[in-house]
């Protein structure tokens, strides 16, 4: 299992891109988390999700 | 006319000199000077922050003056310029620098360099993300404090501040979005801005819980 945004998830083995696109995060309004780490926008694709992975995806909106 | 000393003497009475020394050496840069960003600069001056980078393109506007920490006189000035005079008048020993540019990832290394803590306080979701993504990739000895859902007349309960990583903190309801319609808030706002504020001074104290 993967903790994605506090919800386990059957995820291992898929790529953060993956996990953008499932549920359709827009690319440009997120900052993605991997246990704590930020993952830089040119690694989604290659960054595979292992057992245990804790994600979080901050999809930001607006207003300030 | 109060004199230097006696400022800081009030401010060491309710902060404690270790604080206040903290505080003091402390430099914050501000990305977006609105509802946000205005609030959190007011916070930080009021506490004896000792320098504030200030980071704004836009001048004051009349639709501004309902949230945001400017006057009816100072519309059509350079937030950068019209917080800075507010802010003195606060505190007259804080340092200021002002930059009237908008931030993008080529000007971003300079503007933030000698930040200790870089608040997000933009307006756009894409122009949060940007910096958010930007300071944890490539300044990971700074802090970054930033915030996302606060629109709206919901709850303030609803407002939070939650710790997602070593040194990012993200502050507000994570869901009340402008472009939904619904307008910003004064109170709702200045909640969100004294969160980010908040967990800041908590930073500079040591306390990295938020």
């Amino acid at each position: 299992m993967v903790l994605i945004n506090g919800k386990k998830e059957q995820a291992a083995g898929k790529t953060i891109a993956g996990i953008v696109e499932e549920y359709n995060y827009d690319i440009k309004t997120i900052a993605v988390e991997l246990n704590e780490e930020i993952v830089s926008k040119c690694d989604y694709g290659k960054t595979i999700l292992k057992e245990d992975d804790v994600v979080e995806v901050v999809s930001f909106v607006g207003g300030g | 006319m109060v004199s230097k000393e006696e400022f800081f003497e009030a401010l060491i009475a309710r902060h404690g000199k270790e604080n206040q020394e903290k505080f003091l050496n402390a430099t914050v840069a501000i990305c977006g000077l609105g509802g946000l960003g205005s609030n959190i600069a007011i916070c930080l001056a009021r506490a004896g922050v000792g320098r504030l980078i200030l980071i704004d393109f836009d001048k004051v506007d009349v639709t501004n003056l309902h949230r945001q920490q400017y006057r009816f006189n100072q519309v059509g000035m350079n937030k950068t310029d019209a917080l800075k005079e507010n802010l003195l008048e606060i505190n007259p020993f804080i340092g200021i620098d002002c930059h009237t540019v908008k931030v993008d990832e080529a000007n971003l290394a300079k503007l933030i360099k000698e930040a200790d803590i870089v608040c997000e306080a933009f307006d756009k979701a894409e122009c949060k993300a940007m910096l958010v993504n930007y300071v944890l990739e490539n300044c990971r000895d700074k802090y970054i404090l930033s915030s996302s859902g606060m629109a709206g007349f919901g709850s303030a309960n609803e407002i939070r501040t939650k710790k997602l990583g070593e040194k990012f903190y993200l502050c507000g309801d994570g869901v009340s979005d402008v472009n939904d319609g619904i307008g910003l808030i004064a109170s709702r706002v200045m909640v969100c801005a004294a969160h980010e504020a908040h967990i800041l001074l908590r930073i500079l104290m040591g306390e990295v819980t938020p």
